[in-house]
């Protein structure tokens, strides 16, 4: 397997701000690579430094082989950016934005099937300043994937999103990830970084506490699953690591259906909020 | 025997398009971008309309036995002030794009750098030179102005305004990196920009402007543009006018030259990609 994105010893400090404390990561080629962490933690440094905008203190990084600190043009056309923020090009409409941003790239995508996959059909010819929130962040991801990059950087890509352009989101990322993109992004949403990526890392005080597959993370899968129920008009529940078999000895004592009956793990939610309370 | 290799056609090499052809998609881009700020290109346009207005109004006395009338002389100054739009334009629009990401998210592109300066450069080119047609056409049917009819005139006419648009322009991109923000912009950039005009000899005759005054005006392009314009449109009647009584084309021409030359190197050196809170 190829690396496509190889970081050792990274570290970038802002006067007394330690905003990344020496992170190492490893990429995969065509991986789904997702960076969680709270507001602060170092992910947009950190992923800002692979796009080349911004210099690092010490550390190696390597990105589709290029050291991004010096970055060339062949290189920037093999890479798709979205930035946390940006308000420019307002007076340009939806359609004009993309097709100008396609003429930079050498295998560019078709601008109108871009402009549907992320769902601005119907406002292709309305100016970007008339946008909502929502759908301007779309026009920042229609212009990260228009020039069919080999690698794919997202730094909080669904921020406003509705649920249903946050679905859609997800199919265009799959199906880019399909095709054989290498996908970085940052999220706040936990459900988004489990259904999509490979492998995510939590970010915490610009260091990594945890990093591994989404189902996983953190001893998820194997750690003591809780049952719950009704009985007695109040709420009960028991920890155990044989659920199935608590679950048969309540269906016995009620005969039948067990009130309110629910088996749950700890949610890649507990996990997180678990992590980044304790950085290690 | 012979074999023939018959080697199949390359496949199309993905060229990445040129910086020239980017330069003038840029160009289309920006101007069309430019004509939709509606407020803006009012503006633009009336300021030195209006001026030229007002100016050619007031004062439509003769000029002390030249043939030549006051308002004349305004058309001249106002040209040179048109040519100099660019330092306003791209000083401001250019800290803007700094500001609200514009130039961030060009550099995340294969977009060649000089790219996007050629757009800006042919967008500034094609304002001023709107403005100066504009102002030409209100001097001859309002206030008399008279077009010069030897093509020499019209040579020197050509390489003042390109000089002086180019010079201007780069001197423009130089001091973009001088506001803090997009929003001080305007503020930051007009300030100079009308001290300069008043100590150049748009508004006011440099001959009656206190030497030291016109020592330091002498330094910026300006001046030398609007000594130039006079020439070619005040004619020898004009030069008895000047300070140095002649218009000095010679000079005109070295100064506007070194500030191409200067420009350029003030913008290689100090130019920011990268609004401050940028990291
Ligand atoms: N340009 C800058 N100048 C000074 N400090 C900065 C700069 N950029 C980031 N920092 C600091 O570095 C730290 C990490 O910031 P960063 O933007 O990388 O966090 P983040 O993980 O992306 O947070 P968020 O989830 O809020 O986007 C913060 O403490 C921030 O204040
Ligand atoms: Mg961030």
């Amino acid at each position: 397997m190829t690396t496509a994105v190889r970081v050792r010893g990274l570290t970038k400090r802002y006067g007394d701000v330690q905003a990344v404390g020496g992170i190492d990561l490893d990429i995969n080629a065509g991986e789904v690579f997702a960076i969680l962490g709270p507001n602060g933690a170092g992910k947009s440094t950190t992923v800002e430094i692979m796009e080349g905008y911004r210099t690092r203190d010490a550390g190696e990084v390597s990105v589709l082989g290029i050291d991004p600190g010096r970055p060339t043009r062949e290189w920037r056309s093999r890479i798709g950016v979205v930035l946390q923020t940006a308000d420019d090009v307002a007076e340009a409409t939806v359609r004009e934005t993309v097709r100008q941003f396609a003429g930079y790239y050498p295998n560019a995508k078709d601008p109108d099937e871009v402009i549907e996959q992320v769902g601005l059909t119907d406002k292709a010819g309305t100016r970007i300043r008339r946008l909502s929130g929502g759908q301007r962040r779309r026009v920042d991801v229609a212009l990260g994937v228009i020039g069919g990059p080999d690698l794919l950087f997202l730094d909080e890509p669904t921020t406003g999103f509705d649920p249903e352009a946050r679905r859609q989101f997800w199919r265009l990322i799959e199906s880019m990830a399909h095709q054989g993109t290498t996908i970085v992004l940052t999220t706040h949403y936990l459900d988004e970084a489990e259904a999509l990526a490979d492998r995510v890392a939590v970010v915490s005080g610009g260091r990594i506490v945890a990093e591994g597959d989404p189902a996983t993370l953190g001893g998820r899968a194997t750690a003591k699953a809780r049952v719950g129920w009704a009985e007695e008009g109040g709420h009960r529940s028991h920890e155990t690591d044989t659920p199935t078999r608590t679950v048969l000895e309540l269906a016995g004592r009620f005969d039948g259906e067990v009130p309110e009956l629910t088996v749950t793990r700890p949610s890649l939610e507990d996990v997180y909020l678990q992590l980044i309370e304790t950085p290690s | 025997m012979t074999q023939t290799v018959t080697r199949a056609p390359a496949p199309p090499l993905d060229r990445p398009p040129s910086a020239i052809r980017l330069g003038l998609s840029r160009a289309a881009f920006e101007t069309r971008l430019f004509f939709r700020e509606r407020d803006a290109v009012i503006f633009t346009f009336s300021f030195p309309i209006v001026l030229l207005l007002i100016f050619g109004s007031i004062f439509a006395d003769e000029l002390e036995g030249t043939g030549l009338n006051v308002s004349q002389l305004y058309v001249a100054g106002l040209l040179g002030s048109a040519a100099m739009t660019g330092f306003q334009n791209l000083g401001i629009g250019i800290a803007m794009d700094r500001d609200d990401g514009t130039l961030k998210r060009l550099l995340g592109t294969p977009l060649p750098r000089s790219s996007y300066f050629v757009g800006r450069a042919l967008n500034t080119l094609f304002v001023s030179f709107c403005q100066v047609v504009i102002l030409l056409v209100i001097g001859v049917a309002l206030f008399g102005l008279e077009l010069p009819s030897e093509p020499s005139t019209w040579v020197t006419f050509v390489w003042v305004f390109v000089l002086g648009v180019l010079g201007s322009s780069l001197l423009g991109i130089a001091v973009s990196s001088l506001p803090r923000s997009g929003r001080s912009a305007s503020a930051v950039i007009t300030m100079p920009f009308v001290v300069l005009q008043f100590i150049s000899g748009v508004y006011i005759p440099v001959t009656q402007l206190p030497s030291w005054l016109v020592n330091i005006a002498s330094v910026f392009p300006l001046k030398w543009m609007c000594q130039g314009f006079r020439s070619v449109f005040l004619g020898d009647a004009g030069a008895t006018l000047e300070l140095a009584r002649s218009y000095e084309l010679d000079r005109v021409a070295l100064v506007l030259g070194a500030w191409v030359v200067g420009g350029l190197l003030l913008c290689l050196t100090t130019f920011r990609w990268k609004s401050r809170r940028d990291g």
